[in-house]
């Protein structure tokens, strides 16, 4: 067992390592987030002059959905730097090893939801400097659950695609996939204030129920178990499934 | 005589880029992929942006955004174009072409051929959205083959600044780590929100961005119809970029063929 966890360990801290060794790979995904809150904030700000937005304040409405994008994106890179290895031959060595599938697989996913901190915490002092409400200390805890929790999820998806195409050149499908599902929510206004398509896969996306718990500590300024829940279930559910296929790719991986 | 073999020399090096591209989808999905996806997830999450007063009349939100979409996505030709132009250093093979009896401004202009190129199939792409989506051109036909000059050209004063990064740098690693750059200047300019309802600071900067002046040139046809005063104001744009992209390349060419 304890071999397992230094397992889980190692390929967590190689993941960090690459982001101190390979600071140039790193510093886009790490900077993205925060460019894109203040570049809405700057260009849709005003959209809280509409009648029935749910907030006045758009740093704080729009700041869940850049976290949630942070973290889709790293756990995107996951995904690329797994199609690196099995492109310069070093997941196969690494699929030789006594190590089980499932625990090279958790130090994958483990590695996405450390590094998913790092944008997020750039992230957040640069929202608080230009006057994001403060959620409170539950309310922080639970945004920073969720986002290391949606990482896992991205970077689930990043492996799956990763052992499907063996390829770094399916990087654009994990990154438009995690952005969709981000994106595709009610990321700019509340679900009545969104137009035609969107509202209707807002409304079915798992991930805008995600949103919404990780929102509420910085709009509503506190915690409810009835918007945090749904939240729980749909990083489950979706966990369920990715993790399967992830899996299912692993045991088919070298065969 | 000379003339006629250089442009030979920049078409081929041109289909040459395309073909890269085509076959490389790591080039061509964030081109037209990413620019889509923004383009829906704004219309649609901001589509209601119209009712705010002060918004400018326009059939929908959709025909505003459109100008938008198409400049992201000439600027990440650009990108494309450059880590395109950094790997052929890294591979040698502009190495090969200056040990080659060809002119060395054939070499970027071959690159730069194939960003205007490209620049017509972004075009293309999202007129044809567009209008697949509901939005109309007030300016008609005109105002098509308008936007398509516009952004064709657009997409080589881009190419320009990508061409002497990659350059400058030699590594595709350098180029790519200018990504989110492109969103930086983009989200300061009037692309996809009208200046006058931006907040401060970022519309006192759209104010004084180039890239506000191609995208209201580029948006000018579709929202309210030709007009001389946006088209010049696009093509000033558009020049200041590309001045800018050919002499930045021209000195990064020189310096790298006097240092090797």
């Amino acid at each position: 067992m304890s071999g397992r966890i230094a397992t889980v360990r190692a390929l967590a801290f190689r993941g960090l390592n690459e982001v101190v060794r390979v600071p140039g790979a790193a510093i886009p995904s790490l900077l993205a987030p925060t460019i894109f809150l203040l570049g809405f904030v700057s260009m849709f700000g005003n959209l809280t002059e509409l009648p029935g937005f749910t907030s006045d304040d758009f740093v704080s409405f729009v700041l869940p959905v850049m976290m949630l994008q942070g973290a889709g994106f790293t756990g995107a890179a996951t995904g690329v730097n797994l199609a690196r290895d099995i492109e310069q031959g070093w997941f196969d060595r690494l699929l030789a090893s006594p190590a089980p599938r499932p625990v090279l697989l958790a130090g994958m996913i483990a590695s996405a939801s450390v590094r998913a901190l790092l944008p997020t915490s750039v992230l957040l002092v640069v929202a608080f400097a230009i006057g994001a409400d403060y959620p409170g200390v539950v309310g922080l805890l639970v945004a920073l659950v969720f986002v290391a929790a949606f990482a896992a999820l991205a970077a689930a998806w990043g492996i799956v695609l990763a052992l499907r195409f063996k390829t770094q050149s399916a990087a654009p499908l994990m990154q438009a996939g995690t952005f969709m599902a981000v994106m595709f929510t009610t990321s700019y206004a509340p679900l009545e204030l969104l137009t035609g398509w969107l509202r209707a896969v807002a409304t079915v996306n798992p991930v805008t129920r995600v949103i919404e718990a990780v929102r509420q500590g910085f709009v509503a300024g506190e915690v409810s178990w009835a918007l945090t829940w749904p939240g729980l279930v749909a990083v489950a559910g979706l966990g369920a499934v990715l993790v399967a296929l992830a899996l299912r790719g692993m045991a088919r991986s070298g065969r | 005589m000379r003339l006629a073999a250089n442009a030979r020399v920049v078409a081929a090096l041109g289909r040459r880029s395309v073909k890269q591209t085509f076959r490389r989808p790591q080039f061509l999905a964030p081109i037209l992929l990413f620019p889509s996806l923004l383009l829906a997830v704004n219309t649609g999450g901001a589509g209601r942006a119209t009712e705010i007063p002060g918004f400018p009349e326009v059939a929908g939100f959709l025909d505003f955004e459109l100008a938008g979409a198409m400049l992201q996505s000439t600027m990440l030709v650009g990108v494309s174009g450059g880590i395109a132009l950094a790997l052929d250093i890294e591979i040698g093979f502009l190495d090969r072409l200056v040990a080659a009896p060809i002119s060395r401004s054939a070499m970027v202009l071959g690159r730069l051929a194939a960003t205007a190129a490209l620049g017509v199939v972004v075009a293309t792409w999202f007129v044809a959205l567009g209008l697949v989506f509901g939005a109309r051109v007030e300016a008609g036909v005109a105002g098509v083959a308008l936007i398509f000059v516009l952004v064709s050209l657009s997409a080589m004063a881009f190419g320009g600044l990508g061409a002497a990064l990659a350059l400058a740098a030699g590594r595709a690693s350098v180029v790519q780590g200018i990504f989110p750059l492109v969103f930086v200047i983009l989200f300061l300019s009037s692309a996809f929100f009208p200046r006058e309802l931006m907040l401060e600071p970022a519309a006192t900067v759209a104010l004084y961005n180039p890239l506000s002046l191609i995208a209201e040139g580029i948006r000018a046809p579709v929202i309210a119809g030709i007009s001389a005063g946006s088209l010049l104001e696009g093509l000033f744009g558009i020049a200041v970029v590309g001045g800018l992209g050919f002499a930045l390349s021209a000195l990064a060419l020189r310096r790298r063929l006097r240092t090797g």
